[in-house]
């Protein structure tokens, strides 16, 4: 399987390459080989729950959507309430301060507070055993990030809060978490992107500000949305000569198309050496169903 | 006249909106292009840290004020630039120390809140900053009175709602009851404020509760001016002369977006110009034809033939999903959606861009709909 041995997957990408259906597909590869695996979206969108076949849970649940397989959707203020439960010793019963417009403020103006809940309650995903009594330990846990931009704020959040807040309890953890997250022993980045001009550039800068910023690197490339070679140059003569019609039309647009991915292919290949590499076909399905993932997910652990 | 060219007829504000890599970036672009080749003098604000629309206007890079953008290679075209063109990439972090340069009373409370901590993290790094100085530079471009027509791309983010809601929110930080509770606590207030004070003290430490302390009571003195923007801003959208375009490719969750965000503009008395479907895949009218199978062996052979009916095949199941997207973005929201074909290789040059735009004003279609007997 990809990255073999990590037990923190980000899947990272521009805007609509695909983020979702990767995590998904990773998940479902991971849980097939025997771990207890979760798949956590922090956009709240229930994409990867959906295309798994099941519906988001509310409030932090924990869904098992397939045998060892599981889903959690990280929203601010359930984070917010548990960590306050978990983590504070307060005068105050923790749902109360939660919901204090003051404290709500606090989360608000507080830089990163909340990308800091966010990457925090995926840490305590981690943690063996966990803090809530009860809870599943898992042995690989997929996040479903944000596009690139909000990515870098969600990784930087920890740290931005600690050098703030200084001391206390809250920096204490932070810098925890920031630990974590810079454990290349068991943190994998995952880069998705679509072979096109734009998200091929963004990866690019991706793996720029990952360096400079937080010493990490892509450690693994998923090219996604790859339109399989069909025509030979001998085809693409007789395609280019042939009558006007809707057939040709749409043989001509596959054709092309194949031949611009793959100048961006070779891009991302010539500007990432030696990163590990999986290519996904594009599936001409209308929508996704479960039985696509799992095309998807044998791919991906090297099975498909 | 375009059906587009109509909707947008004497409208000043042009708002291209819609889910995450549906394409809005090149829309607004060929959008504003489209416009200045009308004649019009068109300033284009784009919020892309990916500088996708730097590569496609041939600019190196995009400063914070509109930059005249060279269409010299167009003249004589048919879309020649008549107008003008000018493009910015919005700094949200500038935009947002301007706004405080602005707004501040004095020099000394200008620094102080450049110089806070908490602020210089507040006005990069927190989601919905980009969103809320997208509209204070449309503001303040609009006001300034230089251009015809502004066309803004609206940030990356999955929900498009979270750009209505940016000055409200940012409002909703700024005041409040508990903000004033918070800063100078008095009765029954202060006990459970105090309380609360006093475990947001022990839970994050005493220098970000000295810093955050401080930046609300500089901000305090800004509160009346932020008001007023925002009310400024309100009014902005909602007047007649500005419109918002719905981008969405044909993809479920991008046109569930879609339409969301249509009825959310409803609900807020904000004017939709229209509806863009994005990467559509031409639907051959004649459906599964055995003519057609027959003529393709009799020209190419068994071997070609089956491969272009197979690829056909594939291609129409994607131009079927297009063609349901486009009657659900029809019925849900009332509006004829322009169609954009899904192209070969994305935009990054004038003379691609100037295709999506012949697109858009309806001069051309990339592919024709309707089949020709070939």
């Amino acid at each position: 399987m990809i990255l073999d041995g990590k037990r923190l997957l980000i899947v990272a990408g521009k805007g609509g390459v695909g983020r979702s259906t990767v995590a998904a597909a990773l998940g479902l590869a991971g849980a097939r080989r025997g771990l207890e695996t979760i798949v956590v979206e922090t956009a709240g969108r229930g994409d990867v729950a959906r295309a798994l076949g099941g519906r988001p849970g509310e409030r932090l649940a924990e869904v098992e959507l397939q045998p060892r397989l599981h889903h959690v959707a990280i929203a601010r203020r359930p984070a917010l309430e548990e960590y306050l439960q978990q983590q504070v010793p307060t005068p105050l019963p923790a749902a109360v301060l939660a919901r204090s417009r003051a404290f709500e403020l606090f989360v608000d103006a507080a830089p990163g507070m909340s990308d800091l809940l966010t990457i925090g309650k995926v840490w305590e995903l981690g943690q063996r055993p966990r803090r809530r009594r009860g809870a599943l330990a898992y042995d690989l846990i997929i996040l479903d990030g944000p596009a690139s931009g909000q990515l870098l704020g969600l990784l930087d959040a920890p740290r931005t809060f600690a050098s703030i807040a200084r001391i206390g309890p809250v920096a204490h953890q932070a810098n925890a978490i920031d630990e974590m997250i810079r454990n290349p022993s068991t943190v994998g980045l995952i880069a998705v992107a679509t072979p096109e001009q734009m998200a091929v550039s963004e990866t690019l800068e991706l793996r720029t500000t990952l360096t400079e910023r937080f010493g990490l690197g892509i450690d693994a490339l998923v090219v996604n949305r790859v339109f399989a070679s069909r025509f030979s140059a001998a085809d693409r003569r007789a395609l280019a000569a042939a009558p006007d019609d809707p057939a040709i039309r749409d043989a001509r647009w596959y054709d092309g198309r194949v031949r611009a991915q793959r100048t961006h292919v070779a891009r991302l290949r010539r500007c990432l050496p030696g990163v590990p590499r999986r290519t996904l076909p594009f599936l001409f399905t209308p929508q996704f169903e479960p039985h696509d993932i799992e095309q998807l997910a044998g791919i991906l652990a090297g099975t498909g | 006249m375009s059906r587009l060219t109509t909707a947008l007829a004497g409208h000043r504000v042009v708002i291209c909106a819609g889910a995450g890599g549906v394409g809005k970036t090149t829309v607004s672009a060929a959008l504003a292009l489209g416009l200045a080749a009308q004649g019009h003098r068109v300033a284009l604000i784009t919020i892309d840290p990916a500088r996708r629309l730097a590569e496609a206007l041939g600019l190196d890079s995009l400063g914070n004020r509109p930059q005249r953008v060279d269409t010299a290679s167009l003249d004589g075209t048919e879309s020649e630039v008549r107008g003008e063109l000018f493009a910015m990439m919005l700094d949200a972090k500038r935009t947002f120390d301007e706004l405080i340069e602005l707004l501040a009373p004095d020099a000394t409370t200008r620094d102080q809140i450049l110089a806070n901590p908490i602020y210089q993290h507040l006005s990069t790094a927190v989601a919905g900053s980009q969103d809320y100085t997208a509209m204070a530079k449309l503001f303040e471009l609009d006001h300034s009175g230089d251009y015809d027509v502004i066309v803004l791309d609206t940030p990356p983010s999955r929900h498009a709602i979270d750009f209505l809601q940016a000055p409200d929110r940012l409002i909703a930080f700024l005041e409040g009851r508990a903000l004033a509770a918070f800063l100078r606590p008095t009765g029954h207030v202060a006990r459970v404020a105090g309380l609360g004070f006093t475990a947001l003290r022990r839970i994050t430490g005493m220098g970000l509760m000295e810093d955050l302390t401080a930046l609300f009571q500089l901000l305090a003195g800004l509160l009346e001016g932020f008001r007023r923007r925002a009310r400024d801003v309100h009014t902005l959208l909602t007047a007649g002369t500005s419109s918002f375009l719905i981008v969405t490719s044909p993809e479920a969750a991008a046109v569930d977006e879609a339409i969301f965000f249509g009825a959310e503009l409803d609900r807020a008395g904000m004017h939709r110009a229209g509806v863009i479907a994005n990467r559509v895949h031409p639907l051959d009218q004649r459906g599964a034809d055995k003519a057609t199978a027959t003529r393709l062996t009799a020209a190419f052979g068994d071997r070609l033939a089956a491969k272009v009916m197979s690829t056909h095949d594939d291609v129409q199941r994607l131009a079927h999903r297009d063609q349901a997207a486009i009657e659900r973005l029809r019925s849900a929201l009332g509006d004829e959606p322009v169609c954009l074909a899904d192209r070969v290789a994305d935009v990054h040059d004038l003379e691609t861009l100037v295709e999506v735009e012949s697109e858009l004003f309806g001069r051309t279609s990339a592919r024709p709909r309707q089949a020709r007997a070939a």
